[in-house]
C-alpha cells in the first residue's frame, strides 16, 4: 500500500477493511469508527484523490493506489495543510470526533472543485456526519480555507 | 468591562490534535498485551438468566477470560448494573468474553449457550399502568422519591389519559404553586391539549470504548466522559477502589449531550477484566451497541391546560407528565420542564403532576436539555394558539411574559441570578425583521406554504462550590490546572481564562492541564446542565484571586511595604508608589518554593474537595499555589436563556419542511468566548431541528425489539436538514453573580430551536398544532389531506 507517500508493506485478510488496516497494523487512529458501515463518514479518507469511507473498503482493493489519511496533510515541516489551518481559524471542530473525516471530504472537494459554492461545499460535505451539529462552521472553514489555498495559488 | 481575555476569541491547544488525527480518543490507545473484550448483550427485553454454559467458549484457542455479573460491583435496582443476571432491556450487557484479538472474541461469544427465562415487559408506559399491566422490573414499574413502587390506573384512568381528557389518576409526585383555580378563572383563554415527545437515542459519534490496565496497584482507565475530575469519585466507587488508585484519563470525548456526564456501567468492566485476567482489556463498543448502552431521552405523554387573560398574561398552568424512564434510576426530566415552565412564562398559579414509569427500553439519562426542551416543544406551540385566540403577535405575547431579573422559578419560586428575556426578544426581532417576515406567514408558493415562528429556552446553567488550582513555576509560565472535562465546548479552557485575567498575564504565559488525573487536576463539576462556563470561570477567578494575593504578600516580604499597595502588570508584581520596586512573575515563583508553606502548596485551605487535596499535595513545592473552593454567592438559580427565529417552507405535496432562516439570540451573560459560543448556539439549534421533526426511537411493542440501531433510522440532522447558514447574536449583559458576568447556554439554544421550528410548521399550516415530536412528514401530510392520524393522541411507537 501507499499510504501518506510512503511505501507499506502490509499482510492483511482478504474480508480486512481499509479502516481496520489504518488504525490497529498501521496505527494511523486519526481515521475514526463512527458507525463502521458506511452511514457517517467518520473513516473517510483519499484514495486516489477522491474520498472515501474507509470502513466500507476492503484493503486489497486499493493495492497500489495512493492512500492519504488526515496524518498525511500536513507539509514535511509540519505545517498544517490550508484546510486544516482553516478549521483550526474558524473553531469548526467541536468534540472533533467527525472532524478528521470532514476534513477529507473537505480536502477532495477542493482538488475538484477550487471555487464551491456554499451549497456546492454542503452537498460535498453531506455524507459526513456531526452529531454536535458543528455544520454551519465546517462549511465556514471550507469557504476560507478555498480563499486562503486560490491566494496561495494552490487551487487554480 | 474591558478585558484582555474574556469575550476575546482564541485558539484551544486541543483543537490542533483533532484536525490532525492526533487527539486520542479512549479507542485510539494501544498498551502491549492488551486482549479485547466483546459483551453478550440480551436479546430479550426482560429476562431471567437461568444458566451460562461457557465451556465451548472459554475452550476456543485465544480465549483469556470471562467476566460476569457475579465479578462486578452489584447495583441495587434501578441503579444500572455492570453486568446483570436479570437483564431489562435488549441490549443490557450480561457478561464480557476477552480473547487475544476481536474476532476470536466475538466467535466466542456466539459459542456461549445462555439459558434465559422470559420475563413480562413493557415498551409504553401507559400499558405498564394498565390494570394487571406488565411491569419492567420486577421491583415495580414506577420509580419516584428515590423508591420502587408498583402503581395501577383503573381503565377509566388509562381510557381518559389515551383519548387526550385531563387525566384523573393521581400522580406519585407532585408540586404547585399559587391558586390555580383561580388562575384560570382569570383567564380569557383556556387551552386544554395532550401531547407526546418521543425519546430519541444521543448517539454521539464515538461509541464508548473503554481500555483499562493496572500498574502499581493503580487502575489506569481511558474512557469518554464529559467531565473529567467529577468522574474520578463515582468510578472508583463502582470498581470498588480507593480514589487515589484510580488514574483517570479522558483527554478527549467523541461527544455526550448528557449521555456521559459522569461514571456509567460500560466505563467500570474493563477495569474489572484486567483485574481479573491479569491483562490490559480494551472493550470497543459498536455503533450497535451504543444505541443500547449509549442512553436516550426520556419520552413524555401528558396533558397541558392553560390560561392566559385578556392581556396574554399566562394566570394558570396545570401540567400532568407520564414520563418513559427506561429501566434505570432517572428521571428528572418533568419537574425540570415545570421548572422551564415556572420561569418562562410566570403563570400566577401554576401545579406539575409527574407519573414516572419504567419500560424496557434502552436507559434514560439527561439529554440536551432534559424536560426544559421536551417542554419548549410543547408550550410555545400553544403560546401561539393563545396568541392567535387573543389578537397578539407571537413575540409581543412572549414580551409580555419575559422573565427578567425580578422572575422566580420552580415550586418554591425561588430567586433567579438575572435574565433579560425582553430585551433577547427585542433583538431578535429587529435582527430578524419580524414585524415584515410575519406578513409572509402562510404565503403559498407552488405546493410550498411560508411559516414563521419563534421559541425560547431555558436551562439552569450554573452551580457553585467547586475547586479552581492555578501555579506559577520559576519559568515564568502560568500552569491552569482544569479539572473539566473535554466534551467538546472548549471550556476546559474558556473557563481558565478567567483566571489569566485576574493574573493580567499573556495567553502565551499559560499552560492548560487537563483531561488526566494524572495530571494533578482540581475537583470540578459535572459537564452538564451548561454550567460550566458559570461554575468554573468562578472557580478559576478564586484561584487567580488567591494566588494574586500570595504574589503580593511575597512582594511585600522581599521588597518592603504592605501588600495592598502591590499590584501586577506585565506578568510583574510592582509597587505601586514605586513601579521599579518590582519582581517577576518567575520570581516570586522561585521565592515560593523557597517559603514553603501555603506558597508552595505544602498547606492547604481545609475546605477544598479531596481530589484537589491529591492534587495540590503532588504539585507541592514546585511553584507558587493558588487554590481555593468557590465560596462566591449567588442569590439563586442561574438561568441560560435562548431564543429562536425561524422561517420555514412547508411542502404540502410531500410533508415536508425546509428551515429558510434561522437566528438565535442568547441571554447568557458576557460572552467569555464568541466562536465558542456561536458553535453552541448553531449546534444547539442542529439539535432543536433534529428533535422537531426527524428524531424518535420506536420498539415493537411485540417483542420488544428496538427498531432505530442505526444513524439511518435515527435520523440525527445532516448538512441537508439544516439551514447551510445560520445566524447568531447575544445580549452580552453580565450576570451579577458571576466575576466576569458570563452564564451558561448549551441547552437552551436547542430548545428554542425546536420551539421555533414547530412554531414555524404550526404557522404554515394556519396554527394547526400537533402537540408531538417529531413531526414527520407523514404526519404533516394526514393533516394536510384531513385523513386524521393513523394513531390516537398519546399513542408511542407509532412508524
Amino acid at each position: 500500500m501507499n499510504v501518506n507517500g510512503r511505501k507499506r508493506p502490509v499482510d492483511v485478510l482478504p474480508q480486512e477493511t481499509l479502516a481496520h488496516t489504518l488504525r490497529y497494523k498501521l496505527g494511523l487512529t486519526g481515521t475514526k469508527l463512527g458507525c463502521n458501515r458506511g452511514e457517517c463518514g467518520a473513516c473517510t479518507v483519499l484514495v486516489d484523490e477522491i474520498n472515501h469511507y474507509a470502513c466500507s473498503m476492503l484493503t486489497h482493493s486499493v493495492r497500489g493506489r495512493a492512500v492519504v489519511t488526515v496524518e498525511g496533510l500536513q507539509d514535511a515541516s509540519g505545517t498544517l495543510h490550508p484546510v486544516q489551518q482553516a478549521f483550526v481559524d474558524e473553531l469548526a471542530p467541536q468534540c472533533g470526533f467527525c472532524t478528521p473525516g470532514q476534513i477529507m471530504s473537505a480536502v477532495a472537494l477542493l482538488k475538484e472543485n477550487p471555487n464551491p459554492t456554499r451549497e456546492e461545499a454542503r452537498q460535498a460535505l453531506a455524507g459526513n456526519l456531526c452529531r454536535c451539529g458543528a455544520y454551519d462552521h465546517y462549511l465556514n472553514a471550507v469557504e476560507r480555507a478555498a480563499s486562503t489555498m486560490r491566494k496561495a495559488g494552490q487551487l487554480t | 468591562m474591558s478585558y484582555l481575555h474574556i469575550g476575546k476569541n482564541f485558539t484551544p491547544p486541543d483543537i490542533y490534535g483533532k484536525v490532525t488525527g492526533k487527539a486520542k480518543y479512549a479507542e485510539d490507545y494501544a498498551v502491549d498485551g492488551m486482549v479485547y473484550a466483546r459483551l453478550l448483550t440480551s436479546p430479550m427485553p426482560h429476562a431471567r438468566v437461568k444458566n451460562i454454559d461457557a465451556s465451548a467458549a472459554l475452550a476456543m484457542k485465544g480465549v483469556v477470560g470471562i467476566l460476569t455479573a457475579d465479578d462486578v460491583y452489584p447495583a441495587e435496582a434501578p441503579s444500572p448494573a455492570l453486568l446483570t443476571n436479570e437483564p431489562v432491556y435488549v441490549g443490557d450487557p450480561i457478561l464480557a468474553i476477552a480473547a487475544v484479538d476481536e474476532k476470536t472474541a466475538e466467535n466466542a461469544i456466539a459459542a456461549i449457550k445462555l439459558d434465559l427465562e422470559p420475563l413480562p415487559f413493557t415498551v409504553d408506559p401507559v400499558d405498564s399502568l394498565r390494570p394487571g399491566g406488565p411491569s419492567a422490573r420486577t421491583e415495580g414499574n414506577v420509580f419516584s422519591s428515590r423508591e420502587m413502587k408498583a402503581v395501577s390506573w383503573t381503565q377509566g384512568d388509562v381510557e381518559r389519559f389515551v383519548t387526550g381528557q385531563e387525566p384523573s389518576a393521581p400522580a406519585p409526585y407532585e408540586w404547585s404553586y399559587g391558586d390555580l383555580e383561580a388562575g384560570f378563572d382569570n383567564a380569557e383563554v383556556v387551552l386544554e391539549e395532550s401531547f407526546v415527545t418521543t425519546g430519541y437515542a444521543h448517539m454521539s459519534m464515538e461509541p464508548r470504548s473503554v481500555l483499562s490496565f493496572w500498574q502499581n496497584g493503580k487502575c489506569h482507565v481511558h474512557g469518554s466522559t464529559q467531565s473529567q475530575s467529577f468522574v474520578v469519585p463515582f468510578l472508583a466507587k463502582m470498581l470498588g477502589i480507593e480514589q487515589a488508585d484510580l488514574v483517570y484519563v479522558s483527554e478527549y470525548c467523541g461527544g455526550g449531550f448528557g449521555s456521559k456526564i459522569g461514571s456509567y456501567p460500560v466505563l467500570a468492566i474493563p477495569g474489572y477484566f484486567s483485574k481479573k485476567i491479569g491483562r490490559p482489556v480494551m472493550l470497543r463498543i459498536t455503533r450497535e451497541e451504543e444505541y443500547y448502552v449509549g442512553s436516550a431521552r426520556v419520552g413524555f405523554q401528558g396533558w397541558i391546560k392553560a390560561g392566559f387573560t385578556k392581556q396574554g398574561k399566562v394566570s394558570a398552568v396545570d401540567l400532568y407528565i407520564v414520563q418513559d424512564l427506561g429501566p434505570k434510576a432517572t428521571g428528572g426530566d418533568a419537574s425540570s420542564a415545570g421548572g422551564a415552565v415556572s420561569i418562562l412564562y410566570q403563570p400566577d398559579a401554576m401545579r406539575l403532576r409527574d407519573v414516572p414509569v419504567l419500560t424496557n427500553t434502552t436507559p434514560r439519562g439527561a439529554q440536551r436539555g432534559p424536560g426544559q426542551n421536551q417542554i419548549a416543544a410543547v408550550f410555545e406551540p400553544l403560546l401561539d394558539k393563545a396568541a392567535r385566540e387573543l389578537g397578539i403577535d407571537p413575540v409581543e405575547i412572549r414580551r409580555l411574559n419575559a422573565p427578567d431579573s425580578n422572575t422566580t422559578i420552580n415550586a418554591d419560586q425561588g430567586p433567579i441570578t438575572s435574565a433579560f428575556m425582553e430585551e433577547a426578544l427585542v433583538k431578535g426581532a429587529e435582527l430578524f425583521n419580524w414585524s415584515e417576515r410575519i406578513q409572509k406567514s402562510g404565503r403559498q408558493n407552488g405546493s410550498k406554504v411560508t411559516g414563521i415562528g419563534v421559541g425560547q429556552g431555558y436551562h439552569s446553567a450554573g452551580a457553585k462550590g467547586y475547586d479552581g488550582l492555578v501555579r506559577l513555576t520559576p519559568d515564568g509560565r502560568v500552569h491552569l490546572h482544569s479539572g473539566v472535562g473535554n466534551l467538546g465546548t472548549y471550556s476546559y479552557a474558556a473557563t481558565t481564562r478567567a483566571a489569566a485575567e485576574v493574573l493580567k498575564c499573556s495567553w502565551n504565559s499559560c499552560v492548560i492541564h487537563h483531561g488526566n488525573s494524572g495530571l494533578h487536576l482540581p475537583w470540578s463539576s459535572y459537564q452538564a446542565g451548561s454550567n460550566t462556563t458559570f461554575t468554573h470561570t468562578r472557580a478559576n477567578y478564586v484561584a487567580a484571586e488567591d494566588l494574586l494575593a500570595k504574589m503580593k504578600r511575597i512582594a511585600a516580604g522581599a521588597l518592603g511595604g504592605e501588600p495592598e499597595q502591590y499590584d501586577v502588570a506585565d506578568e510583574r508584581v510592582f509597587d505601586t508608589r514605586n513601579a521599579a520596586r518590582s519582581l517577576t512573575y518567575a520570581e516570586v515563583a522561585a521565592r515560593a518554593i523557597e517559603l514553603g508553606g501555603e506558597y508552595s502548596g505544602e498547606v492547604y485551605p481545609e475546605d477544598i474537595h479531596e481530589v484537589t487535596q491529591r492534587a495540590v499535595s503532588a504539585i507541592a513545592g514546585t511553584g507558587l499555589v493558588g487554590v481555593a473552593k468557590d465560596t462566591l454567592p449567588v442569590r439563586g438559580t442561574v438561568p441560560g436563556l435562548t431564543v429562536g427565529f425561524a422561517e420555514v417552507e412547508v411542502d404540502l405535496e410531500t410533508g415536508k419542511h425546509e428551515i429558510v432562516e434561522f437566528l438565535a439570540v442568547a441571554d447568557c451573560g458576557t460572552v467569555v468566548h464568541p466562536l465558542g459560543l456561536a458553535g453552541q448556539l448553531r449546534g444547539g439549534a442542529v439539535w432543536g431541528f433534529g428533535m422537531a421533526s426527524l428524531e424518535r426511537h420506536v420498539y415493537d411493542p411485540h417483542n420488544g425489539l428496538p427498531a432505530n440501531v442505526g444513524y439511518y433510522q435515527t435520523k440525527p440532522p445532516s448538512y441537508l436538514d439544516v439551514p447551510s447558514s445560520m445566524e447568531w447574536a447575544a445580549l452580552d449583559i453580565p450576570d451579577p453573580d458571576n466575576p466576569v458576568g458570563a452564564r451558561g447556554v448549551g441547552e437552551p439554544a436547542m430548545g428554542s430551536a425546536t420551539a421555533a421550528v414547530m412554531c414555524a410548521i404550526s404557522d404554515a399550516l394556519g396554527g394547526h398544532l400537533f402537540n408531538r415530536t417529531p413531526i414527520t412528514p407523514d404526519v404533516v401530510l394526514n393533516h394536510v389531506s384531513g385523513n386524521g392520524q393513523s394513531f390516537g393522541p398519546l399513542a408511542i411507537n407509532t412508524f
